[in-house]
């Protein structure tokens, strides 16, 4: 039993971390919105299964809300966004997607490296979440930095989130009103998020980001 | 007399990948014919083909050396011995001490650098550039076959093949990620490596697209039914090596009483049938890439069978 609990809490966790690859990879925006809301999803299993495991129903709610939350309501909302601003056909050139892929193994070998001789003492299913958690982390920064696309980039920050909620619920008894307020903080990023977007759309008639570039002031001076 | 049943049973191993191959190769066509909704040939087809091949006078280019008529036999019997090493219908044969995965590796980049030589042989302008893209798609697929090799040996304990299909169906090895993921990774190397859709189209002439059909364009006759019997002897041991590292099921182990001997070969012609039909049904669901894509179709795969090897290292703990 122990074994197959370890070996399911494994699948879900390493499915989430795949799918973090699937989203460095992918350049179609609405696949990118479908497999946010994928590991979401996962997100949500995951966390369902360690409630069951650990015993902890009110991991359950937690469960609940990245499900509701994250893979229904934020997605639905970004396919909203996307599609008003006319741009859910649009294949977004991904910079350097081999090296970027590169990176991306670089930095799981590196939180596995890191988490792994510090979690020595607490139990392998823990310390694996943890690794997991922390490369989940590494690569929504990753796709942070290498989208140009305003709307990715906030996905790779959910995505980012979502490698919290998974590190959270691992390390046993995260008090439920962290995770209501991570939660809230979120939706309320999120709303912030959808303004900001319609804002730059509004200014720059584009909603990638380089536009802004030229309006920074050192670049001038520099050149 | 227990010898000369170990041998007699290597010798069905060889015999059914050799018969089997062409059918394997009429089947996908034939259901990918009916995929596109055209008739197609009947699934024997490529053996009439060979037939007639093999009848055919062979014309040979004025300049072409002794390398381009040894190369197709060369083509032909490295894949052969690495199709009759990977285990079928049943492990532990008489040479199943040398069915070891990197070896079997070694035996496909052998036979891509004859074929890879024999397409440069004759200095048309197609064999250089089929030569020069075979070898940029070995380049990327290669590295991945060693790390999907790499994990399995992991779970397994041994680069061996007939032993990892053992230890498979023997010990209860679980849900592993890491195997999901090297399967995923196995698929894309194997279509790349069968000159399948995404990567070359078997079907056509056509320049822009063509891979190993532009190699082989100068052969003709007797070499050209070498060529076509490796190339379906090529797909049958992706399909047997797939088969024997991830659905090992139904393998006749240890004993070999007829009974198991004969689950062992119709789970194996099942296992088979279920692959090449879910091969055209992958081919006509996407589209063919373009050359400079390559690398990340297969940078993919390559990632996913890193991964599973990081994923490895992290259950066990370093």
């Amino acid at each position: 039993m122990q074994s197959a609990a370890f070996d399911i809490a494994h699948l879900l966790a390493g499915g989430m971390l795949v799918l973090s690859f699937v989203l460095l990879y992918q350049d179609r925006i609405t696949a990118v919105l479908n497999v946010f809301a994928l590991q979401a999803l996962a997100l949500s299993l995951s966390v369902a299964w360690q409630a069951l495991i650990q015993d902890a129903p009110h991991l359950l709610v937690t469960a609940a809300i990245a499900l509701v939350v994250k893979a229904i309501v934020i997605p639905a909302a970004l396919h909203r966004i996307v599609r008003r601003l006319g741009i859910h056909r649009e294949i977004e050139e991904v910079i350097g997607a081999g090296p970027t892929m590169l990176t991306g193994l670089g930095l799981v070998a590196l939180s596995i490296l890191l988490v792994l001789p510090v979690g020595s003492s607490v139990s392998i299913l823990v310390r694996e979440d943890l690794a997991f958690a922390l490369a989940v982390i590494l690569l929504g920064l990753l796709m942070m930095i290498t989208r140009r696309n305003a709307v990715t980039q906030i996905v790779g920050f959910m995505s980012l989130e979502n490698g919290l909620v998974l590190a959270a619920t691992g390390a046993k008894g995260m008090p439920l009103v962290v995770e209501f307020s991570v939660a809230f903080s979120i939706l309320i990023a999120f709303i912030v998020f959808g303004v900001f977007v319609f804002r730059i759309r509004e200014r720059f008639d584009t909603v990638d980001v380089t536009a802004l570039d030229q309006f920074r002031g050192e670049r001038g001076e520099h050149l | 007399m227990a010898l000369i049943v170990e041998l007699a049973l290597q010798g069905v191993q060889m015999v059914l990948v050799l018969a089997v191959a062409p059918f394997l190769l009429g089947i996908t066509r034939v259901i990918k014919a009916r995929l596109l909704r055209r008739i197609g040939p009947p699934p024997w087809q490529p053996y009439l083909d060979l037939w007639k091949l093999m009848h055919k006078e062979a014309v040979l280019a004025h300049n072409a050396s002794w390398l381009y008529r040894v190369a197709p036999y060369l083509v032909f019997a490295a894949t052969w011995v690495g199709a009759a090493l990977v285990p079928t219908y049943a492990t532990n044969l008489m040479f199943s001490w040398s069915a070891d995965l990197i070896a079997i590796v070694a035996l496909l980049a052998t036979a891509r650098f004859a074929l890879a030589l024999a397409g440069m042989d004759v200095g048309t302008a197609f064999g250089g550039i089929g030569a020069s893209r075979e070898m940029m798609i070995a380049s990327l697929a290669e590295p991945a076959m060693l790390l999907i090799v790499f994990s399995v040996a992991l779970v397994a304990g041994t680069t061996q093949l007939s032993a990892i299909a053992a230890t498979f169906i023997d010990s209860h090895v679980g849900l592993r990620v890491s195997l999901g993921l090297a399967l995923f990774a196995f698929v894309f190397v194997a279509v790349a490596e069968n000159a399948r859709i995404p990567i070359d189209n078997p079907a056509t002439h056509l320049e822009l697209t063509m891979v190993h059909e532009a190699m082989v364009l100068e052969y003709s006759g007797r070499h050209l039914a070498m060529i076509e019997a490796a190339a379906a002897l090529k797909l049958v041991l992706y399909c047997s090596l797939l088969a024997c590292l991830f659905f090992p099921f139904g393998m006749a182990t240890l004993e070999k009483e007829p009974g198991d001997l004969i689950v062992g070969i119709v789970s194996y012609l099942g296992k088979l049938l279920v692959l090449g039909s879910l091969l055209p049904i992958g081919e006509t669901a996407v589209a063919k890439m373009r050359v400079f894509r390559y690398p990340i179709f297969l940078g993919g795969a390559f990632a996913a069978a890193a991964l599973a090897v990081f994923l490895l290292f992290v259950s066990r703990g370093l």
